[in-house]
């Protein structure tokens, strides 16, 4: 016993600096989902039918594959073929980022939808034009509703974020690992790691659902109450 | 009053089909300044259509549009500018509902006009206050009643000193006995000499307010005249029938 | 060698092999994990406070954790404590207990989605507690919570590939050991894609008839 706690002394600041590389790759591949996905999701509704097909292709494509088998796929695979020399942290990024634009389209796609055709012909109406009305009037509305949809989707990325092991990505379960093999102590190392991510996912959505209070406008987004 | 007036709106002969439905046959008529055109007709006759289809919310298949000597219809830009004169105010009124009473009425000043935060404020401000609405002002759409609802949604038409206002039964989403205050502050507007065409009915206000009444079914106009010719004296025997109807319905207005 | 032949040749033998250790986990851990999540759903709702208590922190630790480590704990954790699974075993208990933690969040919705009359008016009958749960709201929850838990299913057809960082060749280890072989990685996995989307597209439409059958006019 004695021995776990030991080895958990000796592994800890080693996992917490994994753990600084796993909110550096969960906040890098969110913020470039989001980047892509908003465009995505304005396209989906308001686009025209070419960029539609596109977009669904791409969203299904993103969705139906194994986030392993993407990592796969685009570490070894296409970056390599397309010349691209990146570290296992930026291809990560990038892969989880792609896959999440397509995952965050649809929750910002659901949204836009919810809020119905009068917000926009209201704009139209008095004279903006479609991107000032998207950008004033649409978006403002539906990244607050996106919000709980958007807190879920922290919470798989994080999770997912562990899968980045199989590149050799230096984040918490690679660490882990290596310590495990080499202190013989795989329990205590490896429930560390699962309290590590714990405290990430329901800190992190404790910290989203806080945003989403402030942001909060009476009546608004919370159905149920108001009237 | 009106007679020689210039005139503010001028629709031509308007079709419009959707799919095996056509929903517009050809309507034609003008609205000279300062009159309050009222266009009545049973639901789905394309009273709704017809409104979009003059700021071109809907494109029309066929007919003209002008907006004060200038043709709204076949151009690709500068819609919004017509637009910006083309008030609208619509059945669910379509606040933003994630902006307060007064943001809902200044943001069209400042994102589309241009004006400085400053003024646009003061203006809206003084919009509200012509609806009734000063204490509202800093309240959200889901904290307002219907009626009140309704009210900014006009406020929010009027901040842009349109030509004409458009009106897509601005009455018929509400409780009854929160249609007196909207149709108030319309009456209102209407003395007070702004441009209307307004979907309704609300048969009351119709024949108190209008100018002129006309009567919409299947797409095309059956009848129109004073209220006077409409409710004393209808050319058709089908415009008799259906006053008849929607008075039974709708119950004689306050106006009355 | 070109690409086609290369594929025809040297990938897909392997790859379906792979295809069916991926099947065969899926077949034991999609209802093992319902039928656990239907449990432990239902334990949060209905139970008493500690079976309640006990299946929340179970709910919690499950959800707020990746299957990776859940996996790596059964599979490199459990054998120092002397317990041993193989490969594919391992696996599969790590996909149920995880998959179950996420159905449960559906049932639970479902159950307390249901209205209080149902239960009022079962026990007005004579049902006991434990008789009006099975025979009235049980069929009622199931079928809202359906949509949810379809998701869930077809998360874990994906999620299966994960058994391979436990060391069981499954589809994307079988691609893996192929693909590395022989250095061509774009190829092999632009397969082992392929095959995934066609296994989520049968498994959800399968999902999806399965619902159409289970509908009730009015319900869900």
């Amino acid at each position: 016993m004695e021995e776990s706690w030991l080895a958990i002394y000796e592994a800890l600041p080693y996992l917490l600096k994994g753990s600084a590389v796993t909110i550096g790759l969960v906040a890098g591949a969110l913020a470039l989902g989001l980047i892509l996905g908003i465009p995505m999701a304005i396209n989906q509704v308001y686009g025209n039918k070419y960029i539609k097909i596109i977009i669904s292709f791409y969203v299904w494509f993103f969705r139906g594959i194994p986030v392993l088998v993407l990592l796969f796929l685009f570490y070894f695979g296409l970056f390599v073929l397309l010349g691209l020399d990146l570290s296992a942290f930026k291809a990560g990024i990038l892969v989880l980022g792609l896959r999440s634009a397509a995952y965050q389209s649809q929750i910002f796609r659901g949204s836009i939808q919810s809020l119905g055709e009068g917000q926009m012909l209201a704009s139209l109406s008095l004279g903006m034009s479609k991107i000032q009305a998207i950008w004033n009037i649409i978006l403002p509305q539906a990244i607050r509703i996106s919000l709980p949809g958007w807190s879920n989707e922290y919470s798989i990325i994080l999770k997912d974020s562990a899968v980045t092991y199989a590149i050799g990505l230096m984040e918490i379960m690679t660490r882990g690992k290596f310590i495990a093999t080499r202190t013989f102590k795989p329990m205590p190392i490896y429930l560390i790691c699962a309290l590590i991510f714990l405290i990430l996912t329901y800190g992190g959505v404790k910290l989203l659902s806080e945003l989403e209070k402030k942001v909060r406008i009476p009546g608004f987004g919370n159905k149920g109450e108001g009237n | 009053m009106q007679e020689d007036q210039p005139i503010v709106l001028k629709i031509e002969n308007i079709h419009k089909r959707y799919g095996e439905t056509e929903v517009l046959k050809g309507v034609s008529f003008t609205v000279k300044r300062g009159e309050t055109k009222v266009i009545i007709g049973p639901s789905g006759s394309g009273k709704s259509t017809l409104l979009r289809c003059i700021n071109q919310l809907t494109i029309p298949d066929q007919g003209r549009v002008w907006l004060e000597d200038e043709e709204v219809t076949h151009i690709k830009k500068d819609i919004n500018l017509f637009r910006q004169k083309i008030g609208m105010v619509f059945q669910d009124f379509n606040l933003f509902d994630h902006l307060t009473a007064l943001r809902n009425v200044e943001i069209g000043l400042i994102k589309v006009k241009g004006m400085n935060k400053k003024q646009a404020r003061e203006r809206a401000y003084n919009e509200l206050l012509r609806v009734g609405l000063k204490d509202q002002a800093n309240l959200y759409p889901a904290q307002l009643s219907g009626g009140q609802k309704q009210r900014v949604s006009i406020a929010r038409a009027l901040a842009m000193d349109p030509s004409v206002i458009l009106f897509d039964e601005p009455t018929s989403a509400l409780d009854p006995e929160l249609i007196g205050e909207v149709l108030e502050v319309i009456k209102n507007l209407a003395l007070s000499g702004m441009t209307m065409v307004v979907v309704t009915h609300e048969m009351g206000f119709a024949r108190s307010v209008a100018n002129e009444i006309i009567f919409i079914e299947n797409g095309m106009i059956l009848d129109q005249g004073s209220p006077y010719d409409l409710f004393i004296n209808p050319k058709h025997e089908r415009t008799k029938k259906f006053l008849y109807k929607i008075t039974e319905l709708y119950g004689k207005s306050k106006d009355e | 060698m070109d690409s086609l032949d290369f594929i025809k040749d040297i990938v897909l033998p392997p790859l379906f092999e792979g295809t069916l250790v991926t099947l065969k986990l899926l077949v034991f851990s999609i209802p093992l994990g319902l039928v656990l999540g239907i449990l432990i759903g239902t334990g949060r709702v209905y139970g008493n406070r500690i079976i309640s208590f006990l299946c929340t922190v179970y709910t919690i630790f499950f959800r707020g954790t990746p299957l990776l480590v859940q996996l790596f704990v059964i599979y490199y954790g459990l054998p120092s404590l002397g317990i041993y699974f193989s490969p594919f075993t391992a696996a599969v208990i790590g996909f149920v207990i995880c998959s179950a933690a996420y159905h449960s969040e559906y049932i639970r919705g479902a159950f307390l989605s249901i209205k209080n009359g149902q239960m009022m008016a079962a026990q007005a009958l004579g049902m006991s507690r434990m008789q009006a749960i099975v025979n009235i709201i049980f069929p009622q929850a199931i079928r809202r919570a359906l949509p949810g838990c379809s998701n869930e299913i077809i998360y874990l057809v994906k999620y299966s590939s994960l058994a391979f960082m436990v060391t069981c060749v499954e589809l994307t280890g079988a691609g893996k050991i192929v693909a590395t072989r022989y250095f061509r990685y774009t190829e092999v996995f632009l397969v082992i894609g392929a095959l995934y989307l066609i296994m989520v597209t049968i498994v959800s439409n399968l999902l999806k008839v399965m619902e159409r059958r289970l509908k009730i006019p009015g319900l869900g």
